[in-house]
């Protein structure tokens, strides 16, 4: 989330699509009644009416898969009726910009395709610079090459007619939502999207946030309160665990992993493009710093400007190479990966296209699950058609204890490091996921002292966790923090070795300051756990930040981008909920993104010492025109690798051209195929957890949601002879399951392009080992193995499926 | 102070906490329940269950809608059941809170006289004819605590409080919601302490969101066990032992 949970409450308009926020984040309904309570209007977009729709003022249905098509129209729409907040598009993001000539979208494709390859050279995504190396712009926005008319030109196909025939959605209703949500368009208006899974589970996942991004933009809803982009966490601590580099492409902090041709430190130190732009902050300038810092906090003393830190010690990426969940599970089917710890996850139930993960289980030579209970994961080599005398797999449990046993800290959505104490001690032999580590560590250490493959990396990692044998959260809360390795001088400050930093402005690059993740310097500092505070005073600005309730990465910053919350001059948009302002020659309210000065003086002369407000971003201004990512710089509508239609209604270029596939046998597909003629998704419910792990055996949610199910029209039901409450079969090209059909009124045939479209959806929440009836399974038994070029995430939430009566 | 419930299903998400936190306050069990084509269950109260969130799928002024409605015992002001029972060892009225509270010795009276005289349809029996309902978690308010279904609530639909400050709470909601719902209720608000607030017609969300008529068809017959009750109520205990 840019802003937090607490901030729905400010919102005047919050959009929820791609997520069930009634249903998956039921808390967050705390904050959207209050909203709704001071006249917010409350708009969902999904395929099935849900617990959230029904508690929406407009809820409108679209086909699965067609976001950006809904809203590649509303950017039309917001354009069209000149909607934008000008003074904001202007100023604070990349509108004005002079593309590269060279660029080009042309029937589905961006300039630079190299269709063999099947890639982007991405080198015409660029802007024109003058002389200096400073982007062109042009304050007019007229010439055609501007931002903001390649913008316009881009979504003049998504008029309200094509954007309805693709999406199913009627024109009517896209109205009303774009009529709607554009309204917070003006300055005292906030606007705000809740999404999760729903948007980026698709091959076009990442494009479907960055279509909300660019209206977020237009509209000038990014740093403000009740307003910026959302992102609802699956999990209590996935932001913890994003933000900790717990995937293969970042280290922690989203410092991108190297791949092998960076072969030395100084490579790695340099490679960020800078903006010659005097007002760009450079943000990345001071990456060096989290780098070397981040290495000390690995290898300890053992690192040291003569050896890189310790740098070759690191597991470089190979080139082009991805190493996403996705592409772990290919390769364990081709039969390359030999071991494999399963920590706290339940991929035979949680993974796409399970029929092919729990295949390729089969092929590793050990396992190690670690998790609370037993699970499909754990025992696959006992499951539904498995002979356990074919497998050869050797598992080994290790029971963790659960979460409220063991002290630490969570990361919520909303950014806020929210520390814990521990509860009652650990039942049976169960460890926190700390001492299981910890000694894992030790052991591997021991073995590699006799020997070993490049035994370098393991013998020099700094593994000072413990005290009194048994794993300290402290210690690695004080790691991750930052301390200094020597009695160091920042300016006219001075620190003695074994402080704790500050904040990230105090981290070195010359070895001086050792930080696990400079984004949480600040967190455990001299002055104590910052996350452990529970203080429940509000900031003078009242808009419900809490600065002394836990710790919020970046500094404590409740609102990122907040310094786009306020006018050129450094006063707020918005009197009423201010988030930050300029007074007295200072910043007052919340943390701004930077202490420097508004763009514009008291006199009204431009003030040099002043910085653009997006301080991450290279040139320091919202990025409309966003040349980063792999399938293109605006967002387009492709199909689902799967789908109901036989064409792109907006170009040839039918699917995504950049989207991952996979090519092994169980990696089957069927699109437009009468076997399998309706759109399928997948959700979860409120009564159970992820796979339904920690629920499934809980007898009081098994009450509550007993069975797997399927969820169809009674248009659908009436079609194929279902009756509510009977057991039916759904398929998919890779699997199919046994489940009970629920016909209701809350999923709708549509109309797609002049023919019927129905939809049915499931939750993944089951899986054969409870109930033990062995019945109830997985809906990714039946989901695709095809992922976003971006994140690699699979597409589960657009698939195609059959139902038939059993 | 006497107690009241403010129940807002116009903010009640179903997402059926409530259901739970009854269950483990009061240690019921689970019960064995199937999917019958809807996200409701247990089907209905039980002597083990005591809050069931009603959920239905209704089509008012051509929109959809899901209605729903945390059913439980309205804690009447003059309860019917109480006085069917006639027996204060085991139904009886906590002078402080104005809770309903039925107890172990329910088993020795006619369960279904007292079933059929409740116009929620709320007490259910155990095979040996014991009586249980919602209890309005009256050790937990006894002890400064807000009944487990509303600490539970995450968006303010269940709400609990002095009897006064309810009615306003009530009141004031309604006239929030008045104008844009014209049909917006109250439901039986002069004659309970569980006070609903429903946009629609009440019936739309359950078929004894208010008092149903029957109770008046059996006026007569209860006045007659009235009289005879202090009979009945030891006849049925000699005939227990």
């Amino acid at each position: 989330m840019t802003n937090h949970w607490i901030d729905l409450k400010n919102s005047d308009c919050i959009l929820i699509m791609g997520s069930n926020a009634a249903e998956n984040h039921p808390i967050s309904f705390k904050w959207i009644t209050e909203a709704q309570k001071n006249g917010a209007k409350v708009i969902n977009v999904d395929p099935r009416f849900t617990r959230t729709s029904s508690k929406s003022d407009i809820y409108a249905p679209l086909r699965s898969g067609t976001d950006i098509a809904f809203l590649g129209g509303m950017i039309k729409f917001i354009l069209d009726n000149k909607l934008i907040a000008e003074e904001y598009v202007l100023n604070y993001t990349n509108a004005s910009f002079l593309v590269n000539k060279d660029y080009s979208f042309n029937d589905g494709l961006f300039s630079g395709w190299d269709a063999k390859a099947k890639k982007y050279d991405r080198s015409t995504w660029t802007f024109q610079l003058d002389a200096n190396g400073v982007p062109l712009r042009d304050l007019m926005m007229k010439d055609n090459l501007c931002v903001i008319n390649l913008l316009k030109k881009h979504y003049d196909r998504y008029n309200l007619k094509q954007v309805s025939k693709i999406t199913g959605t009627s024109e009517a209703e896209l109205l009303e939502v774009y009529k709607t949500y554009a309204a917070t368009g003006a300055n005292d208006k906030a606007g705000t999207i809740m999404y999760a899974m729903g948007w980026t589970q698709h091959t076009v996942g990442v494009q479907n946030i960055r279509t909300m991004s660019i209206i977020q933009l237009l509209l000038g809803n990014m740093g403000i309160a009740g307003g910026g982009v959302n992102a609802l966490r699956g999990e209590s601590n996935v932001q913890g665990s994003t933000d900790q580099g717990l995937l293969f492409h970042i280290w922690p902090g989203y410092i991108p992993s190297p791949n092998g041709k960076i072969a030395k430190l100084e490579d790695m130190l340099k490679r960020r493009a800078q903006s010659k732009d005097p007002l760009s902050l450079n943000w990345w300038q001071n990456e060096p710093k989290y780098i070397v810092s981040f290495l000390k906090s690995l290898f300890g003393d053992k690192a040291s400007a003569e050896n890189e830190f310790g740098y070759p010690w690191m597991p470089k990426l190979d080139e082009g190479k991805p190493y996403s969940w996705l592409d772990l599970f290919d390769e364990m089917y081709k039969g390359s990966i030999k071991g494999f710890f399963a920590w706290g996850m339940n991929p035979a139930c949680s993974g796409s296209n399970a029929t092919k993960v729990r295949k390729a289980l089969a092929n590793l030579e050990w396992m190690v699950n670690v998790n609370l209970f037993d699970n499909e994961t754990g025992s696959f080599w006992k499951g539904p058609e498995t002979i356990p005398e074919n497998v050869a797999t050797e598992v080994f449990m290790l029971p963790a204890c659960v979460s409220v046993e063991k002290e630490g800290s969570i990361s919520n959505s909303g950014r806020w490091m929210q520390w814990r104490y521990a509860g009652p001690k650990p039942l049976g032999n169960s460890l926190p996921d700390g001492d299981i580590i910890m000694e894992l560590g030790l052991k591997l250490k021991e073995l590699y002292k006799e020997g070993g493959v490049f035994p370098d990396p393991i013998l020099n990692l700094k593994w000072d966790y413990m005290a009194d044998h048994k794993f300290d959260p402290h210690k690695v809360a004080k790691q991750i923090n930052g301390f200094f390795v020597k009695d160091v001088k920042v300016g006219d400050q001075e620190f003695k070795m074994g402080s704790q930093v500050p904040s990230f402005a105090f981290l070195q690059n010359d070895g001086s300051t050792s930080c696990g993740n400079w984004v949480y310097a600040g967190s455990y500092t001299d002055k104590g756990n910052m996350s452990a505070r529970r203080k429940q005073e509000d900031a003078p600005n009242k808009i419900g930040l809490y600065p002394e309730f836990a710790w919020a990465w970046p500094v404590n910053r409740r609102i990122i981008y907040n310094r786009a919350a306020v006018d050129p001059k450094g006063q707020p948009y918005d009197a009423k909920r201010w988030v930050i302002q300029w007074k007295d020659g200072k910043w007052i309210g919340d943390v701004p993104d930077g202490g420097q000065p508004p763009l514009v003086g008291p006199d009204g002369q431009p003030d040099p010492k002043a910085k653009h407000p997006f301080i991450m971003t290279v040139h320091g201004l919202g990025q409309i025109f966003g040349p980063g990512l792999n399938d293109g710089p605006f967002p387009e509508h492709y199909e689902p690798l799967e789908c109901p239609v036989e064409k792109n209604f907006m170009s040839s270029q039918f699917t995504s051209p950049t989207a991952a596939h996979y090519g092994t046998s169980a990696d089957t597909f069927a699109t437009c195929d009468p076997r399998y003629p309706y759109v399928g998704t997948t959700y979860r419910v409120s009564e159970h957890w992820q796979t339904g792990l920690l629920t499934r055996p809980q007898p009081w949610l098994m009450e509550l949601q007993p069975q797997m199910f399927v969820e169809m029209s009674e248009e659908l039901g009436a079609l194929k002879g279902i009756r509510n409450g009977e057991r039916v079969k759904v398929s998919s090209a890779r699997g199919s399951l046994e489940c009970t059909a629920v016909v209701t009124k809350r999923f709708k045939p549509m109309k797609i392009a002049g023919t019927v479209v129905h939809q049915v959806g499931m939750p993944y929440n089951y899986g054969w080992r409870w109930p033990t009836s062995g019945k109830e399974e997985s809906a990714n038994l039946l989901t695709p193995s095809v992922g976003d070029p971006n994140t690699r995430i699979p597409e589960t939430k657009a698939f195609m499926v059959n139902v038939t009566k059993l | 102070m006497s107690k009241a419930f403010f129940v807002d299903t116009t903010v009640c998400t179903a997402c059926r906490g409530c259901q739970v936190a009854c269950k483990q306050w009061h240690n019921l069990p689970a019960e064995l329940t199937t999917n019958r084509g809807t996200n409701e269950n247990p089907p209905d109260l039980s002597f083990d269950t005591y809050k069931v969130v009603r959920m239905r799928e209704e089509v008012i002024q051509k929109k959809l809608n899901w209605l729903f409605f945390p059913e439980q015992c309205r804690h009447c002001l003059s309860p019917p059941c109480l006085d069917t029972a006639g027996d204060p060892r085991a139904v009886y009225k906590d002078e402080v809170t104005g809770a309903v509270i039925y107890t172990a010795e329910t088993r020795f009276l006619n369960a279904d006289d007292i079933i059929s005289s409740c116009p929620y349809n709320i007490p259910r029996k155990s095979a040996d004819g014991t009586l249980a309902k919602c209890d309005m978690c009256n050790d937990r308010v006894h002890n400064g605590m807000m009944p487990s279904c509303v600490q539970t609530c995450p968006t303010g639909a269940m709400n609990f409080g002095d009897e006064k400050e309810m009615k306003e709470l009530a009141q004031k909601r309604l006239n929030d919601v008045k104008s844009r719902y014209p049909e917006a209720k109250l439901l039986d608000a002069e004659d309970v302490r569980v006070i609903y607030l429903t946009l629609y017609d009440p019936k739309l969300y359950f078929k004894y969101a208010v008092a149903s008529n029957s109770d008046v068809n059996l006026t007569r017959q209860l006045a007659l066990k009235k009289m005879f009750r202090p009979l009945t109520a030891i006849a049925s205990r000699v005939l227990q032992a």
